[in-house]
């Protein structure tokens, strides 16, 4: 059942990754970027990682792509239109693409030939408790700095959309 | 027994008590308001309007389902499936009771009890944003995307303070599984105290729970933070152009929601099924309420204020009699006693929802928004701060 439920919502991820691109109107495409993180809680779900599939939905899902719906929806943005292309891209793109994805994949093939099978649900070490203390102890420092810098971003998404006062 | 099947009754039964809750809900709100109002509320359809409910369903049922021209089609029918489907699965994870055993059966009083259940309940709350939000976009009408944009822009808001106040009586219960969170809060101090969230040291979360509650009217949309909805300025906010059941789902899901809040409330901070007092009374005192009500309406019975109470009171008194002779029996008290006191914290909270709709204005959008990040934001960052510093020094 494991492996079944693997594919099914690896499949709706892939679907809705592809969705994102197809897509013209930006709604639909942020919603479907929705469906890809869903997808990939559920296979965190599955690995056993629970804590980390929750925080997924909720600062993926429930944060970042509510607040692009968000934009995106007072911005009142239409569906974009397509520009034509060059006959080049249209016929060349899916097979370079392809070729891309196959070179990337021998490459990884080569490199790491061995790795350990996929166990479901044999995860255990993403607790809430296990994610804490590594926060506090071993990785302190990245941490800190990391939220250091965001508070920098927000002072400075502030500074930018304050309004000027003379 | 097996898993499935056995899963598969449970939900049965909570599905069929839910929704029967969200329509009698609806009738008890209408009721409390009007009473605040000096009014009599539903008083035709049935004894004292007890059949409001059954005729709104069939009308709502039965309605003619208008779809505006320009609508965006799939995304106005998905909005409300997504609204009340999310509003109903939270309560998946919420514990009513204890382990019982009925026929032979252990089972726990709770449809999955998984360990990280604040997480999904946090998770869940945080999604239901898209369903007012694609609403009011779907809609193609001003007032419906003003209204659905307000709303995503307060739910965003107001889930931060809801998140630290839910944080606080974590870091004293050291679990995230809601049915270990309840067993915390078991026992008493000084042999009359219940160990309840909101009186257990080291830091008792009585400013949490305010904050809760308050982040909770906004969640959910409820006055005095209904701006999403509010129909001197909105027509009708981000349900506008929707009609008949799809109407219906948006309804619902508020109610589930206040439903889902209000069992969140009692199982974090009140204690959830533990009984206020020690044992030895709790157990006798939902079958003496009980009693007490079936005295009260068999009096109002004798003595009717309108000629049909005569014959409608003493059949309540004869209910309510019966439920209380229910609560005596030993084999029935280990699973109706808990379930009474987590449904009347419950009930008190969702009067509490009530009440207030009945007593306070709406605040101004800047208000809003003013109120959740200069006050309430600092004041659960500062509540979490200090249950986390007592925690630490106490170990």
């Amino acid at each position: 059942m494991d492996a079944g439920l693997f594919f099914l919502f690896a499949a709706i991820a892939l679907v809705c990754g592809i969705n994102v691109v197809v897509q013209t109107h930006p709604i639909k495409s942020a919603l479907s970027l929705v469906g890809v993180m869903g997808a990939l809680a559920v296979l965190y779900l599955l690995l056993g990682a629970e804590f980390i599939a929750a925080v997924q939905v909720v600062v993926y899902a429930g944060a970042i792509m509510v607040l692009f719906v968000f934009v995106i929806m007072l911005l009142n943005a239409d569906g974009e239109t397509r520009v034509s292309r060059a006959r080049l891209a249209n016929w060349l793109g899916i097979p370079l693409l392809i070729t891309l994805l196959g070179m990337i994949s021998y490459l990884i093939q080569r490199e790491i030939p061995y790795s350990p099978r996929v166990v479901f649900g044999a995860f255990g070490r993403g607790g809430p408790r296990d994610v804490g203390r590594l926060l506090f102890t071993e990785y302190l420092l990245p941490f800190e700095v990391t939220s250091v810098l965001i508070l920098i971003a927000i002072l400075g998404a502030v500074v930018l959309a304050r309004k000027e006062i003379e | 027994m097996n898993f499935f099947l056995l899963t598969l009754i449970k939900a049965g039964i909570v599905a069929v008590v839910l929704l029967t809750t969200l329509a009698y809900l609806q009738w008890v709100e209408r009721k409390v308001i009007a009473h605040i109002q000096l009014r009599l509320g539903p008083s035709r359809v049935g004894p004292h309007g007890l059949l409001q409910p059954l005729a709104d369903v069939v009308k709502l049922l039965t309605k003619e389902d208008v779809q505006p021209r320009e609508v965006n089609r799939f995304f106005y029918i998905m909005a409300p499936l997504l609204a009340v489907g999310l509003a109903l699965t939270s309560i998946a994870v919420i514990p009513f009771g204890p382990t019982v055993e009925i026929a032979g059966v252990e089972t726990n009083m709770q449809l999955a009890d998984i360990n990280i259940g604040v997480l999904f309940l946090l998770a869940i709350s945080s999604i239901s944003v898209y369903g007012v939000a694609l609403a009011g976009w779907a809609s193609n009408n001003k007032y419906a995307l003003l209204g659905g944009l307000r709303a995503a822009a307060q739910m965003v808001s107001y889930e931060l303070p809801l998140a630290l106040a839910i944080a606080s009586p974590l870091l004293m219960l050291n679990t995230l599984s809601l049915r270990e969170i309840v067993n915390g809060q078991e026992g008493f101090l000084f042999g009359f105290l219940p160990r309840w969230a909101i009186f257990q040291g080291p830091m008792p979360q009585l400013v949490a729970f305010a904050v809760f509650l308050i982040a909770a009217f906004a969640e959910t949309n409820r006055v005095p933070f209904d701006l999403p909805e509010a129909e001197n300025e909105l027509v009708a906010g981000f349900h506008t152009e929707y009609s008949s059941m799809k109407f219906a789902s948006f309804f619902m899901a508020e109610y589930a929601n206040m439903v889902t809040m209000c069992s969140i409330g009692t199982t974090l901070f009140l204690g959830g099924w533990h009984p206020p007092f020690p044992h030895a009374f709790s157990d006798f005192v939902p079958a003496l309420l009980f009693f007490g009500a079936a005295a009260m309406a068999f009096y109002h019975g004798l003595n009717p204020a309108r000629r049909k109470d005569r014959l409608t009171l003493p059949v309540f008194a004869l209910v309510f009699a019966a439920i209380g002779l229910l609560l005596l029996l030993p084999a029935a008290q280990t699973v109706l006693v808990p379930l009474f006191w987590f449904v009347s914290k419950t009930g008190f909270l969702l009067f509490v929802f009530i009440w207030v709709r009945g007593t306070l204005p709406r605040f101004r959008y800047d208000q809003l928004m003013q109120f959740a990040w200069t006050r309430l934001f600092p004041i659960g960052i500062l509540n979490l701060f200090l249950t986390g510093l007592l925690v630490a020094l106490q170990k």
